[in-house]
């Protein structure tokens, strides 16, 4: 048997930095087949105690196996509704991979990419329309359509609830839509799943900013039950002087004019965007890869990842950061900036940072990174872009009288969902704090078992 | 879907729309902002709620043209809809009986600050209200404010109308003459900073609304953030209101030019397409 996962054809490097298109071109059918019979089928297998929606993993390869893709997909959609999406954005190597007995020796089964083919090819197909169910009569809302509320409503309207979302922007899927690039998630598979979802009956309301447009004490009167999943939007800065310098972006504005907004395509779109020739982007997890790698697309000379702990601490997904290597993104770790610094006409010019080394381990386990005395000095930049973390939003919580938020304003959720307001629940980022796809699709599932449950109680 | 259903030329590149908007209007108070886009590709933009009507469920919005997008809508009709229209957005004038208010309007901003000097003198505040424009053409609302005043002064600047002055002036002078309590001051940022700097050793608590460059209105990206004191803040979901003794302008009015390149190409283009023959495109 290959040792290897059979490798993903993906357009090359300097092809694809002139472009937004997907860097992943996807298995075809051989690939498929073949990547599936490396899969052992254990009987016991522990691929799906690393998957948080717990998909059954050598049911739907062996399906794979058989060239049976239509009860492949059929058996992921079980458990996961946006399998299009999961395969090309979950960090599989820290979930189900990582589990997988074949990566003891060698490499696991390339589980995420199957899942991706299967998805992709029912797309390419032609979607099934979803059955029709009987109506419970009850109605639910759902606030924000990220990838939390998109499952929770379709998880409830596959039940027979009449299920409206509410969406502050003016498209949906959340950070699918606004901060995952289009060369990592193509848009029109972010709109196939929204279809898919509407046509199980979910009503979608954009434009709506709950807590201004709509307060939830309002949507309690009208809904049986709520469900917040408005994400992990406010952008977090360094606090550092000069950080209010034009030129100087958080990634989610970059991200948002680039992705939501389309400024790559200005001026044929009226959003603008400004790069210039050298881009620092601060910080190492997803959102700073995908920074570094879209500022390189729009045509900036040199993109530097400035990070102030070392490679291995880098929260990014591993393939994210060697498709960032492979394009030239250049990565200064065990670096901090310190200071900004603009010309006359307040726009950026060049950041001081302090050199750091590993200290003793912090509470989240990693080395705390601690400066360097005396070992200051500047690079020539001409865009910073912050992406060191968001924090939960605050708009909904803000205005809700008695709902339990924690120390980073992320509403209190229980397990199952539950916050301190009946009727109310809550998950994905907003809980949990900036998080992964998977586990706010995760929370979205169990929420909406739990809605279930108390609207047929409360009767 | 929002269609326009009134239009008016208010002023010199300055038209006044009123968009039916039920929920917005049943919801909006004075000081608050809505975001529109107008089409696919279009921009998202803020505008300040210059009045509404909750039982006719519409919004007023006065738009002067200084760009692709404001261009762009001007050029649209009544029936005619905008894509996108959100609100109402930050957070409402505190509207409180404090005593003697000065609302002071500078060009555009005379159509915001109207709806707060309603609120006001409806709290039974003593009002007197300062507009002022560039020039006469320029100017705009001068009976809506009077009606809500309890005294109104207009000053041009070349003075072609009323008084001519800057609106500091007959600030200053009423500061020398009697004990007033709080002043509002709508405008360009370099007459919001003056209006500061003129209340300033009185110590009348002043308040600006911030027109910083915005995205998506709701906090989640910062583009909006302008520095009040010591602290940076984001104008969309902390504001647009501000005490205007702690705004740094200097800062607001560079972080405005951010785009100003990329400005004037698109509205280059946006022009170059309505006087060749495209003009159907933008209407359709
Ligand atoms: C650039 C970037 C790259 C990422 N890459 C990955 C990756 O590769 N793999 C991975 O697993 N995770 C990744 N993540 C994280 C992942 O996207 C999030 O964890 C996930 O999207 C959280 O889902 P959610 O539904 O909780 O919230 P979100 O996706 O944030 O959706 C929340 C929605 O609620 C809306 N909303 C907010 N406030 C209101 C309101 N008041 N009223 C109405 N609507 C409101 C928002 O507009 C938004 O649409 C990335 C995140 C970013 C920003
Ligand atoms: C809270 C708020 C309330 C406002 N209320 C009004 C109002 O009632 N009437 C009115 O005429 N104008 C108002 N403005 C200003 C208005 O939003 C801008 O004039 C408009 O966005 C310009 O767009 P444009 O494409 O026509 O011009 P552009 O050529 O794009 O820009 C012209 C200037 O407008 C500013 N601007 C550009 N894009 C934005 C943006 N997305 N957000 C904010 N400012 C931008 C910049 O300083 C720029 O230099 C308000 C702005 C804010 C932030
Ligand atoms: S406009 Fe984005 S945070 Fe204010």
């Amino acid at each position: 048997m290959e040792k290897k996962k059979t490798p993903m054809p993906e357009q090359e490097p300097f092809e694809r930095i002139k472009n937004f298109n997907e860097v992943a071109l996807g298995y075809d059918e051989e690939d498929a087949v073949k990547e599936a019979g490396r899969c052992l089928a254990c009987k016991k297998p522990s691929c799906v105690k690393g998957c948080p929606v717990e998909i059954d993993i050598p049911g739907f390869i062996s399906f794979i196996k058989e060239r049976k893709f239509d009860e492949a997909i059929s058996k992921i959609k079980e458990k996961n509704s946006l399998p299009a999406i999961c395969g090309r954005v979950c960090p599989q190597e820290t979930q189900c991979e990582e589990l997988c007995v074949l990566g003891k020796k060698d490499e696991p089964v390339a589980i995420g990419r199957l899942e991706r083919f299967v998805a992709d090819w029912e797309r390419k197909k032609g979607m099934k329309t979803p059955q029709k169910v009987v109506p419970t009569g009850k109605k639910i809302a759902v606030i924000g359509s990220g990838p939390a509320g998109l499952t929770c409503a379709a998880d409830l309207a596959k039940l027979g609830y009449s299920v409206t979302i509410f969406e502050s922007l003016h498209k949906t899927g959340g950070v699918l839509m606004y901060g995952i690039p289009e060369f990592r998630m193509p848009k029109a598979i972010v709109e196939t799943e929204i279809n898919y979802i509407q046509q199980l009956g979910v009503e979608i309301r954009t434009d709506m900013v709950v807590g201004k447009s709509i307060g939830v004490d309002e949507l309690l009167q009208d809904f049986d039950a709520v469900f917040i999943g408005t994400g992990a939007g406010l952008p977090m800065f360094m606090h550092i002087p000069g950080e209010n310098l034009n030129g100087v972006y958080s990634a989610n504005e970059f991200l948002t004019r680039v992705n939501l907004m389309k400024a790559y395509r200005f001026p044929e779109y009226d959003t603008p965007v400004r790069v210039g020739k050298r881009v620092a982007v601060v910080g190492a997890g997803n959102v700073a890869m995908d920074s570094a790698r879209t500022a390189l697309r729009l045509g900036a000379e040199e993109s530097l990842i400035v990070y102030r702990r070392s490679e291995k601490e880098m929260p990014a997904r591993k393939e994210e950061v060697e498709h960032a290597k492979e394009e030239g993104v250049r990565f200064m770790l065990l670096t901090n900036p310190v200071k900004i610094f603009g010309d006359e006409y307040g726009f950026v010019k060049k950041m001081e940072c302090i050199q750091m080394k590993l200290g003793e381990p912090d509470e989240s386990g990693r080395r705390r990174p601690v400066p360097v005395k005396g070992s200051e000095f500047t690079v020539d930049v001409d865009t910073v872009i912050v992406a060191i973390g968001q924090n939960p939003n605050p708009l909904v919580p803000k205005t809700m009288k008695g709902l339990e938020v924690g120390k980073h304003g992320n509403i209190i959720a229980d397990e199952d969902g539950r916050t301190s307001i009946k009727g109310v629940f809550a998950g994905g980022d907003i809980a949990t704090g900036a998080a992964t796809v998977i586990s706010a699709m995760g929370m979205g599932k169990k929420a909406a078992t739990t809605i279930d449950k108390y609207v047929m109680e409360k009767k | 879907m929002s269609k326009i259903i009134r239009k008016e030329n208010l002023a010199e590149n300055t038209k006044l729309f009123d968009i039916e908007a039920k929920l917005i209007a049943e919801k909006c108070l004075p000081g608050q902002f809505v975001i529109l886009r107008l089409d696919e590709t279009g921009e998202r933009i803020p505008l300040t709620v210059a009045d509404f009507d909750r039982n006719r469920g519409v919004i007023t919005i006065v738009v002067q043209e200084v760009g692709k997008t404001t261009f762009q809508l001007g050029e649209m009709k009544i029936g005619d809809s905008l894509l996108d229209f959100i609100g109402p957005l930050g957070n409402p004038s505190e509207i409180e009986k404090f005593g003697k208010v000065i609302c002071v309007g500078g060009g555009v901003g005379i159509a915001p600050i109207y709806p707060i000097a309603r609120a006001l003198k409806e709290k039974g505040n003593k009002i007197t209200s300062i507009i002022g424009a560039r020039s006469k053409n320029l100017l705009f609302w001068e009976e809506k404010m009077r009606n809500v005043s309890d005294e109104l002064i207009v000053t041009t600047d070349d003075g072609s109308y009323g008084r001519k002055a800057v609106v500091t002036v007959p600030l200053k002078e009423i500061l020398d003459s009697e004990k007033i309590e709080r002043v509002v001051a709508i405008g360009p940022p370099a007459m919001m900073k003056f209006v500061a700097k003129t209340t300033l050793p009185y110590k009348v608590k002043t308040i600006v609304s911030l027109n910083s460059i915005m995205v998506d209105g709701t906090g989640m990206c910062g583009a909006c953030r302008c520095k009040i004191g010591e602290e940076t803040r984001f104008a969309c979901v902390d504001g647009p209101e501000f005490d205007a003794h702690l705004v740094d302008f200097d800062l607001l009015m560079s972080r405005q030019k951010m785009y100003l390149d990329e400005e004037k190409k698109a509205l280059k283009r946006f022009k170059g397409s309505i006087n060749y023959g495209e003009k159907e495109n933008t209407h359709a």
